[in-house]
């Protein structure tokens, strides 16, 4: 069986349904929002709630540079995407590369306060409440940072190699969805950690 | 078993080794052969988890009874229920999405046929994680087993401090990695349907089973990770000191009782969503008529999903909320009580006017009416929290629940068998055994969870391995663990119908119920493309319109 | 048609043997534990309110029911009919709205009857006339505290009966030194859950004498099964001088000091409290007043010398998974600590 008796005005219209990389990356990234949500939940009920041990205010330098690294990461991926979208690969890997720079300078930045916080301060997941939630929702989100820049590595050497062209733009594009929702994360992670949580 | 391959006379074809079936099957991406991978993984669980409930059963059935010790009782039916639940129930209804979905949107697959052979061997990974425990669940103090906590794993008894050894932590990886598992078949269910459709199928033209996968597939999504997010969180707290339900330090045990619950109640959704939608689609076709508003049970199927996310404290109304909190989600769970009613009558208006056969799938999709019907009004009786306060943690919960899922789901879930039995294999399941089946467990269901009420309003609490006599438990246990019993015979003549069947039941066809939706135009079993050309649709049951050309849906839609 | 029939009629006889059940739970007597057999406010609150939802979840299943059977029989295929098929109806607007709108009004019926006994019972106020227990739920067992009265016990808790015209309900603080417990004394009022950093509270006022019973209801562990409680409802003469008795140090007598001597040279002062003695462990009960508790380890045994003996040799033999120890003494040590538990009235 085939085709049934349809009307003429529908036959005209072209079948067009969305592209299943960008409706999985959107599945994905509701069901990794629900896990960052639990943990914000747990973050916030747990401010103030901490029987021991250093406080937020005490400890916790905000990094305003870091932070700008990474959110103008999700810049340059944007217009990485562009650039390859009109088959300028150059200034793609320029950008890509970049993107991979700031992202990596970010996790750097993540990686000095929690050095500084651990031996200096004697801030650890198992201390107090703070640091069991601080850790736990930076750590994740760092987690997933780490996971993006694999993939963005992984991407940057096929490209370097020539082998990354025009027609993966959409399959980059699905990447870069991932990219932007870690940084939309942590606009809510920095909220929630250095500015609400004092 | 999935080919079409054309006889031709005077040549011999050889059949393949075994190894080689057996490597095709454990490599293979086809959604058919996966489904039905997920659905004898099931079965096998549902043997395994059945066996479970009757030992307990036994136990129980009188007074200080001494069938097992305590720790091994505590064991079985925190198995039981995890098994249940995370490997018979989800896996099946995964089983089933993955069958059906590409076949009735007139696909070739689904979206992403590697992702879907991951995600299946992901959870199966997980079953066989969670059964490992019985061996290695010693650890350095040879204080663990298999988990005994509960299926909730309640704080603080999933800590560290009272649950030594690894049972625990097997109870958390497992259902950690069959969590991800899920969320993949999840995206992969929504991708398929938003994206793979053939032209012609508007949103509004899908059949209601794929309507329904598509909310469950969305609840998924939302629903598992918190409860991987909680327990990543007993990880930490376990493993690495943290205290985000050590009480001692400040930490809510109420806290981890919020994300189990807001992961466990729309869970309880997920698996009565696929149950509705087998009812969707077996109803109409035995009564000859088509579902009775299907803009209705679109939107009532997307404001349960909506609504039951905001139901989950009423599994708490004991815990010591105030009367505000203990109010708001009284309501709410009395208001998702109104759109499951919608769907009731709307069955109920497929009925009417119509030309009912009582084959044995329709008798199951009755019985689920029935008792879905019992268990939903013993539901809002609980909604009403003074009365909660004494029925929850009681044998009332216990047997309310059973009578959603088994009473419910699982009597669905054999229509379903029945009526897509043919489709899957080309044979039919003998009537003579369903007839047995049917009533056998009809039978041994209600002799077991109907009574099983009246010790709960009689006192009994719920996961205690043996009671005081002189209760007026001890009878009613009795008379409890015998329909256990009944219902395991009828299961084993299930699974007896199942085997016999494949090698002996009678030739299908491509459509023996006579039926609508575009499973039905292709062969039984399908060839493993699917369909010779990308069907065209322009109404709901297409197949209404090629056999009533004189009178297509397509008019009047 | 006869197979129509046959579902019908399981499905119905299933139904009233349901309702049936029930009833008879209403009526039964020897069971103390009966949900329908309310002694006290809260849990005649609730029995009322739940006959109220009975009565209208009755009638909808009755609707439902027939209607779901009228077109079982009415609308079954006829051999007549086998060729042709019914009128091809898709839905109706009107009757769609017609059932939303009346299960919305019987959801804001119910819910406000909900709300009400809700507010009600967790809102009371607590009379000045009140008696204040504190109830800490430990792994298998429960301490009790009056604290205004200075009675510290366990596992058997007295309280005054209350005089609807001068009431005198008792007040129960809900704390928990391990797990998550609840308290549940069917006949009195319904569960509440002791959960550890999270005290909860819960009243009632028994109208009549009697001893009341129920168990744990939320699982904590091995022995959740045996977590029973005991609740003793006195006359205010003799809950006065039940309070006077517990408030006296352990009796102080000469012929026992040998068994004295083993309590207070084993391990048995780590874990439970002698008043007016160097024993003063919290772990365990309070052992001050054992012989006036009529049971043992939680309601696990009755309260008898070949009991005792026992629970304390070998506990597991009693409440296998419990966290009492097995004490592993000398039979000349036992039977001098028998003495001297014996006289601890």
């Amino acid at each position: 069986m085939s085709a049934a008796a349809i009307s003429v005005s529908e036959m005209q219209q072209p079948w067009s349904l969305p592209y299943r990389g960008k409706v999985a990356m959107a599945g994905l990234i509701i069901a990794e929002s629900a896990i960052f949500t639990i943990f914000v939940i747990a973050y916030l009920f747990y401010i103030g709630k901490s029987l021991t041990g250093p406080a937020p205010r005490e400890v916790l330098e905000t990094p305003i540079f870091y932070t700008i690294c990474l959110l103008s990461s999700s810049l340059t991926i944007h217009y990485a995407g562009k650039f390859l979208q009109r088959g300028e690969r150059g200034p793609f890997l320029s950008l890509w590369s970049l993107t991979i720079l700031l992202g990596g300078l970010f996790l750097f930045g993540t990686a000095r306060e929690w050095h500084r916080l651990i031996y200096e301060d004697g801030l650890t997941i198992s201390t107090n409440l703070f640091g069991t939630t601080y850790y736990s929702l930076v750590g994740l989100h760092a987690f997933h940072v780490t996971v993006g820049m694999i993939m963005l590595l992984i991407v940057a050497i096929f490209a370097f190699v020539g082998r990354v062209g025009r027609g993966h733009s959409r399959r980059l594009e699905v990447l870069s969805l991932y990219w932007h929702f870690v940084d939309a994360v942590w606009v809510v992670v920095f909220t929630v950690v250095y500015v609400l949580g004092r | 078993m999935s080919s079409n391959a054309i006889t031709v006379p005077g040549i011999r074809i050889e059949g393949k080794p075994l190894v080689e079936t057996l490597h095709e099957w454990i490599t293979t991406v086809d959604h058919k052969r996966l489904g039905i991978l997920y659905v004898i993984y099931a079965l096998g669980f549902l043997v395994v988890g059945g066996v479970e409930a009757l030992i307990i059963r036994i136990q129980l059935m009188h007074s200080h009874n001494d069938f097992v010790s305590p720790q091994v009782f505590n064991r079985l039916f925190t198995m039981h229920g995890t098994t249940m639940i995370f490997f018979v129930v989800m896996p099946v209804m995964f089983g089933f999405a993955n069958y059906l979905v590409p076949l009735m949107i007139g696909a070739r697959d689904m979206a992403f046929p590697r992702l879907n052979a991951f995600s299946f061997w992901l959870s199966a990974f997980g079953g066989l994680l969670l059964y490992f425990s019985f061996l290695g669940g010693s650890g350095l103090y040879g204080a663990g087993n298999a988990p005994d906590v509960g299926w909730w794993a309640y704080a603080p008894l999933g800590a560290r401090a009272f649950s030594p050894g690894h049972s625990s932590d097997y109870w958390t990886l497992s259902l950690l990695v069959s969590g991800f598992g899920s969320i993949g078949t999840a995206i992969n269910i929504i991708a398929t349907i938003l994206c793979m459709r053939c032209p012609g199928m508007k949103l509004g033209r899908m059949p209601l089973l794929v309507w329904l996968y598509l909310v469950m597939g969305g609840m998924v999504l939302i629903a598992i990770t918190p409860l991987s997010a909680a327990q990543i969180m007993l990880l930490i707290d376990r493993y690495l000191g943290g205290h985000f339900f050590d009480t001692q330090a400040g930490g809510s045990a109420v806290l981890w009782m919020h994300f189990f619950w807001i992961f466990g109640h729309p869970e309880v959704y997920i698996l009565v969503m696929p149950a509705f939608a087998f009812c969707s689609e077996i109803i109409p076709v035995f009564s000859r008529k088509p579902i009775f508003g299907y803009p209705a049970m679109v939107a009532a199927s997307v404001a349960i999903g909506l609504v039951s996310t905001s139901v989950w404290a009423h599994h708490m109304f004991s815990v010591g909320m105030n009367s505000y909190a203990n109010t708001f989600f009284a309501i709410t769970t009395m208001a998702v009580g109104i759109p499951t009613g919608i769907k009731i009558f709307n069955w109920i208006g497929t009925m009417w006017g119509g030309r009912i056969q009582f084959k044995l799938p329709m008798l199951f999709c009755l019985g689920f009416l029935f008792q879905f019907l019992i268990a939903g009004l013993t539901g809002i009786i609980q909604a009403t929290v003074p009365v909660d306060w004494q029925l929850t943690l009681s044998y009332f919960v216990v047997a309310h629940f059973h009578y959603v899922i088994v009473g419910g789901i699982l009597f669905a879930l054999f229509g379903a068998f029945y009526y897509w039995y043919p489709k899957v294999t080309g044979r039919m399941l003998s009537e003579r055994l369903g007839k047995w089946h049917f009533w056998l467990f009809l039978i041994g269901f209600h002799v077991t969870f109907d009574v099983m009420h009246i010790p709960g309003l009689l006192g009994m609490p719920r996961r205690i391995y043996t009671y005081e006599p002189g209760r007026g438990w001890d009878t009613l246990n009795l008379i409890v663990s015998i329909g256990a019993f009944i219902q395991a015979v009828a299961i084993l003549v299930f699974v007896w119908n199942l085997i016999v069947s494949y090698f002996k039941g009678a030739k299908a066809g491509n459509d023996p119920w006579d039926a609508w939706t575009l499973e039905w135009s292709t062969s039984s079993p399908p060839p493993a493309y699917n369909f010779a050309t990308v069907p065209v649709v322009a109404s709901r049951r297409p197949l209404w319109d090629l056999k009533h050309p004189e009178d297509p849906d397509s008019q009047y839609e | 048609m006869q197979r129509v029939k046959n579902t019908i009629r399981t499905e119905f006889y299933s139904v009233a043997f349901l309702f049936c059940c029930m009833a008879t739970a209403a009526a039964a007597d020897p069971s103390s534990t009966n949900v329908f057999a309310p002694q006290s406010t809260p849990a005649k609150s609730i029995f009322h309110l739940s006959l109220f939802v009975l009565a209208i979840t009755g009638i909808i299943f009755a609707v439902v029911c027939t209607l779901l059977v009228y077109s079982l029989l009415k609308f079954r295929a006829r051999s007549s009919s086998a060729n042709s098929e019914p009128a091809q109806v898709y839905g109706s607007t009107q009757i769609e709205l017609a059932w939303t709108v009346i299960p919305i009004l019987i959801v804001v019926v119910l819910f406000m009857a909900t709300a009400r006994v809700v507010h009600a019972i967790q809102d009371a106020p607590m009379p000045a006339s009140a008696v204040e227990v504190t109830v800490i739920g430990h792994q298998f067992w429960w301490e009790y505290r009056y604290p205004q009265l200075g009675v510290v016990t366990a596992n058997e808790l007295h309280i005054p009966v209350s005089d609807p015209a001068h009431p005198t309900p008792t007040f129960l603080q809900l704390l928990s030194a391990d797990t998550d417990h609840s308290f549940w004394v069917p006949e009195l009022a319904g569960k509440t859950d002791l959960v550890p950093n999270h005290p909860n509270r819960m009243w009632m006022d028994p109208e009549h004498t009697g001893t009341f019973l129920g168990q744990c209801a939320q699982y904590c562990g091995t022995q959740h099964a045996k977590m029973l409680l005991r609740v003793s409802v006195d006359t205010p003469e003799d809950f006065a001088e039940w309070v006077r008795e517990q408030r006296q140090p352990a009796v102080a007598d000469e012929r026992v000091s040998a068994g004295k001597r083993v309590f207070e040279t084993t391990a048995c002062i780590n874990c439970h409290s002698i008043k007016g003695t160097v024993a003063n462990g919290r772990f365990g009960p309070d052992l001050t007043h054992l012989m006036s508790r009529s049971t043992i380890a939680a309601g696990a045994a009755l309260n008898t010398p070949e009991n005792l003996r026992l629970w304390i040799q070998n506990p597991d033999a009693i409440k296998r998974g419990s966290l009492m120890p097995a004490m592993q003494l000398s039979k000349s040590d036992l039977d001098a600590l028998m003495g001297y538990l014996e006289t601890l009235r």
